[in-house]
Formats: C-alpha cells, sequence, structure tokens
C-alpha cells in the first residue's frame, strides 16, 4: 500500500527509540495537509487520527476513493476552517496508509509482519513530531482528535508541553479500561484464528485474513454505536424479505449492514496493522506514566485545554473525559468541558453533529482571535 | 449587563483569578474578561448556555456546582462568584462551604425573599409571590431553598464566614447592609450581595 502515488511520505532519518526498547531510524510517515501555512506560520493544527482512520482528513481518499473520515468538520468554512488554517494529519506508524508499520519491509527485505516492533501511542506522537520540523512549525495552533487520536493529543502535550497553543481531545480517555482491551482482544482473536493469518505472514502466503478482519470490524464497529441508535435505524427491520428465511442468511438489515461494513473494510485495511494499532490503545495509560497522577501529565503545559465527549458514547464515556478535565482543574489549567447531546455513540465526532462541529469551530475561532 | 452585575465587578480588582459558578451565558464572565483583565473561569449545568459561553470565547466547564466544585484545589481562585443560585441547590450549605474553600473570597448574590413586594404578595393575595427576582410559579422554580437577607446574613455569622462586604440591591441603587440596618434592609432590598471569606 505504501507504493501508492497519491501519498506523501516524509522520510524520518533521525533514530526513534521505542518504548519496546528497539530503535527504528530512516522510516516514512504518510502525510497529508490541507489549507496553507502563513507566513507567522502560527495557523497550524495537527490531527490525530483513530483505529481506523489515515491521514486523508477530509475530501476525497485518493486511495479509497471515498470521503475522509472528518469530512464534516474540516474543510473550507467547516469547523476546522482549512481558509483559515493549515491542517496537517500522517498516518501513525504501525499503520496502513504509507507510515512505517506491519506491512513494510524489513532491513533483509522480507514483509515484517508479526516482526514488526509493538509501538505505544507515544511512539506514534514521537514520530509524528518529526513533522513539525518538516514544515518548520516552532508551535502549533492546535492539536486535536477523537478516540484514539485523543490519547495521541493527549501524549503530544505531555511529551511537548510547549508545542502547541491549543489542544483538543475528544471522546477519549487516558487509560484504556478493562472493556476497551476485551473488545480490542476480540477483535485481536477473530484475526488470528483465521487460518489465512498464517502467524502474520499472510502476504508472503498470497492470502488475506479477511473473514477474520471483518469480524473483528463488525464486532468494533457495534461499540461505536448507541443502544437506541441502533433501534431506531434498524429495528427489527428485515432485509429485502418479507418473512423470516429460518436460515442463517441476514434475515434482519442490522445483520446485512455490518456483513457489508466488515466487506469494505477488508479491502482498506491491513490485518495485522489492526493487531499492532489495537495493541497501542491497550498499552495507553498516560497516567501510569506518572506514577499514577495524570497531572503530573500535564504540569509543564500553559496550553488551553478544550474537552468533549458525548452523552451516548458507552466506549468512551463522559466520566473518562472528565476524568481528564479534573486532573487540569487540579492544577489550575485553563481546561473547558462540554458534553455534547447525541444519540450517534461513539461516532458522533465523525458525524453530522451541529452543536458538536458549533463547539469545535467557536472553540477554534475564538482562540485564534485571541492570538 | 444587570445592575447586580455591574456591584459584582466593582467588588473585584484587576487581573484576579475568578470562578463564576452558575455562569449562564457568561455575561458578566465577559465583562470581567474585557475591562478588569481577569483570569476567568465559569461552571455551568446548561448545555444550552455552555455553547452560549463558548461562542463568546470563554473557558467553561459544563458541571453541576454540588458535584464539580471538589475537583478544584483549595484557595486556588481569588474570587468564587454564585449569582443568585445558592437557594436552587439541594444542599446549599454544602455549596456555601464549597465556595469558601474553592476562593480566598466568595462574592453570593441571593433574592430576597423578605423584599416588601414579596411580603405584600403573600399577604394580600395568599399565593407563592411573583417578582422580577422570583419570576417562576411555586411549581416549576428550581428554587428550593428561599431566604432573606436577615437569614443568610445570620446564617453566614452563625458558621464563623467573615463578611467583607454586604450589600443591599433595589433597582439601581446599592447601600451597605450593617447590624443596625438589617431590618431596613431586609424589607427594602429585592437582592442581597455578600463578599464573604472562611
Amino acid at each position: 500500500m505504501n507504493t501508492e502515488k497519491n501519498i506523501k511520505t516524509l522520510i524520518v532519518k533521525k533514530p526513534l527509540k521505542l518504548d519496546c526498547g528497539k530503535t527504528i531510524k530512516d522510516f516514512p510517515i504518510a502525510y497529508e495537509t490541507y489549507g496553507s501555512l502563513n507566513s507567522k506560520k502560527d495557523n497550524a493544527i495537527l490531527v490525530f487520527h483513530a483505529l481506523t482512520g489515515d491521514q486523508f482528513v477530509t475530501g476525497i481518499n485518493p486511495v479509497t476513493n471515498k470521503e475522509g473520515w472528518w469530512s464534516y468538520a474540516v474543510g473550507p468554512d467547516k469547523a476546522i476552517d482549512t481558509n483559515k488554517y493549515f491542517v496537517i494529519c500522517s498516518n501513525v506508524i504501525g499503520g496502513c496508509m504509507g507510515s512505517y508499520g506491519p506491512s513494510h519491509k524489513d532491513p533483509d527485505q522480507k514483509i515484517f509482519g508479526t516482526n514488526f516492533p509493538v509501538i505505544t501511542i507515544n511512539d506514534m506522537v514521537n514520530a509524528q513530531y518529526n513533522l513539525l520540523d518538516h514544515f518548520g512549525i516552532d508551535k502549533l495552533f492546535s492539536i486535536t482528535g477523537g478516540s484514539m487520536g485523543g490519547m495521541q493529543v493527549l501524549q503530544f502535550i505531555s511529551n511537548f508541553p510547549d508545542k502547541s497553543k491549543t489542544v483538543i481531545p475528544i471522546a477519549t480517555t487516558s487509560s484504556h479500561s478493562a472493556q476497551n482491551i476485551a473488545f480490542n482482544e476480540l477483535g485481536r482473536q477473530a484475526i488470528t484464528a483465521d487460518s489465512n493469518w498464517k502467524d502474520g505472514n499472510y502476504t508472503s502466503s498470497d492470502t488475506n485474513p479477511g473473514k477474520g478482519l471483518a469480524v473483528a470490524r463488525m464486532a468494533a464497529h457495534i461499540t461505536y454505536l448507541s443502544k437506541k441508535g441502533l433501534q431506531e435505524k434498524f429495528g427489527r427491520k428485515l432485509q429485502e424479505r418479507e418473512d423470516l428465511k429460518f436460515g442463517f442468511d441476514a434475515d434482519f438489515q442490522i445483520e446485512s449492514y455490518l456483513r457489508y461494513q466488515g466487506s469494505v473494510f477488508v479491502d482498506r485495511f491491513d490485518a495485522n496493522s489492526y493487531l499492532y494499532i489495537t495493541r497501542a490503545m491497550d498499552y495507553f495509560d498516560l497516567a501510569k506514566q506518572f506514577n499514577g497522577n495524570l497531572s503530573e501529565a500535564f504540569i509543564n503545559t500553559n496550553a488551553k485545554f478544550f474537552i468533549i465527549s458525548f452523552t451516548s458514547d458507552w466506549l468512551y464515556p463522559t466520566q473518562e473525559n472528565k476524568d481528564i478535565v479534573i486532573a487540569l482543574n487540579s492544577i489550575g489549567a485553563d481546561v473547558g468541558f462540554v458534553e455534547i447531546e447525541s444519540d450517534k455513540g461513539h461516532d458522533s465526532f465523525l458525524l453530522d453533529v451541529p452543536d458538536f462541529l458549533s463547539a469545535l469551530k467557536n472553540f477554534l475561532d475564538k482562540s485564534y482571535e485571541e492570538n | 449587563m444587570k445592575n447586580e452585575f455591574q456591584v459584582i465587578a466593582d467588588l473585584i480588582e484587576k487581573d484576579k483569578k475568578v470562578l463564576d459558578v452558575g455562569c449562564a451565558d457568561g455575561t458578566l464572565m465577559k465583562f470581567l474578561k474585557d475591562n478588569k483583565n481577569i483570569n476567568i473561569r465559569g461552571l455551568e449545568i446548561s448545555k444550552e448556555k455552555v455553547q452560549e459561553c463558548i461562542a463568546k470565547g470563554l473557558t467553561v466547564i459544563e458541571g453541576n456546582a454540588e458535584k464539580d466544585l471538589k475537583q478544584f484545589p483549595d484557595k486556588s481562585f481569588d474570587y468564587v462568584v454564585l449569582s443568585q443560585t445558592l437557594q436552587a441547590f439541594l444542599n446549599p450549605e454544602l455549596v456555601l462551604d464549597e465556595l469558601l474553600r474553592v476562593g480566598k473570597k466568595a462574592i453570593v448574590t441571593i433574592p430576597n425573599f423578605g423584599y416588601w413586594k414579596v411580603r405584600f404578595h403573600l399577604l394580600f393575595k395568599g399565593t407563592m409571590p411573583i417578582t422580577k427576582t422570583l419570576p417562576d410559579e411555586w411549581y416549576n422554580t428550581p428554587n428550593l431553598h428561599m431566604c432573606t437577607i436577615k437569614d443568610f446574613f445570620h446564617f453566614v455569622k452563625s458558621k464563623d464566614i467573615k463578611i467583607f462586604k454586604s450589600l443591599a440591591l433595589n433597582n439601581l441603587n446599592s447601600s451597605i447592609i450593617n447590624e443596625s440596618n438589617l431590618g431596613v434592609k431586609n424589607l427594602f432590598a429585592d437582592l442581597g450581595i455578600f463578599l464573604i471569606e472562611k
């Protein structure tokens, strides 16, 4: 996938010591930008993507030919207004849209597979930090992202406390819960149980654990929606049939919908990357990096924080977002918080939720005016 | 901006750090930020009001004063402001204690149930009073613990809370309340404003 001509790549020469102990160097970071960097270089926003996202935030993704994952929020005159701001997003390391990952070749020209080093959220942001040097940006105007993107936001400002004026973690957590880990493990087991996975060496044997990856996606997709949202959209509606068929075809629309979500995902995502990225999320525990005191993670930053959660998000519920607010308040940080009313579950941050988009826009634009 | 806010703003020196509890649409916050260079934060329970504050560029946290004040460290603000909300809490005493823990000083304003119009309303109409500061019907009012200026004055004294300044507000006029004029002020002011410390 890294040979696509539409992918911009930065080769990071500087060695990066990973949390697992290994060091990588001369590795690619695939990125995309939107809008333009002004002469003062003070209008850059670094966006971090979630588990299955990539650097193609908005517009048509040139690889999948589908809308970018955050098209509702990012673009001209949108919440993150690309007429005004220079938006940078890069594919995380471990990913499969051009950045260094398990589908790449090792120095012996063998595809890594599961020999790729296990990476962490900390490794991801340390790798992406190189983009600031690449663009000659001393300080970002903002960093933002939802879900795993929000974890990277928190880790980034902790690692580089004076490198962003504003910080917007969305629908996220400072520590992956047992339930989060459980769902990720379910996905990983589905992949590794597929006989085509072949201990991660499926590329060299010209197979693909598509069935396992699709099941992983289906299970995860349920966690992104709310019970109410699912009930209202699908209820018990049947799929192109008058009555139950007394078999195991997709009788219900929800079954058909999930199967479709699974099948389109397989076309665009690498199974090993799914293993690596979910692992990085599971290992994320920012407080643990500071002896259990989350506030310590933010003690050196003067950045202005704005934290957003959603009422129906049960994957990264409001309380986990509020725990970050509490940690920031206890050190007198500048932090705002809003919980947005939405039936759309965890996925709310990706969808057309007007209250969310207007809060995001107002926060950014007002903060930029005060610059 | 209403007169109450002007009186509150006059009690706060420039360049201070202030928490506005129940900040509503952020009118007072914006005034303090723009005119007195105040480092201002708000706590507000209504999602709509929080959005209005964000649109004004104000730092506000959606939350409930009865549960969410505890996250702020002791004396982390120079002033904590609570405007006409104390009577709406389930446990006003607890909230008052929290305000005085979080703030070096607190400014609390209360709609006065001892105001003569309130007394006349109940005396002659025999129904629950409705006035400018008490606009709701008995069945939909958020107010659970109405009190008079006199009640509040005695209450803070009994808790060994120091009153720096207490003001009676009637329309555009504010005047000092003290022990000797308490009965009169309790009759003629529709709002009491207290600057207190513990």
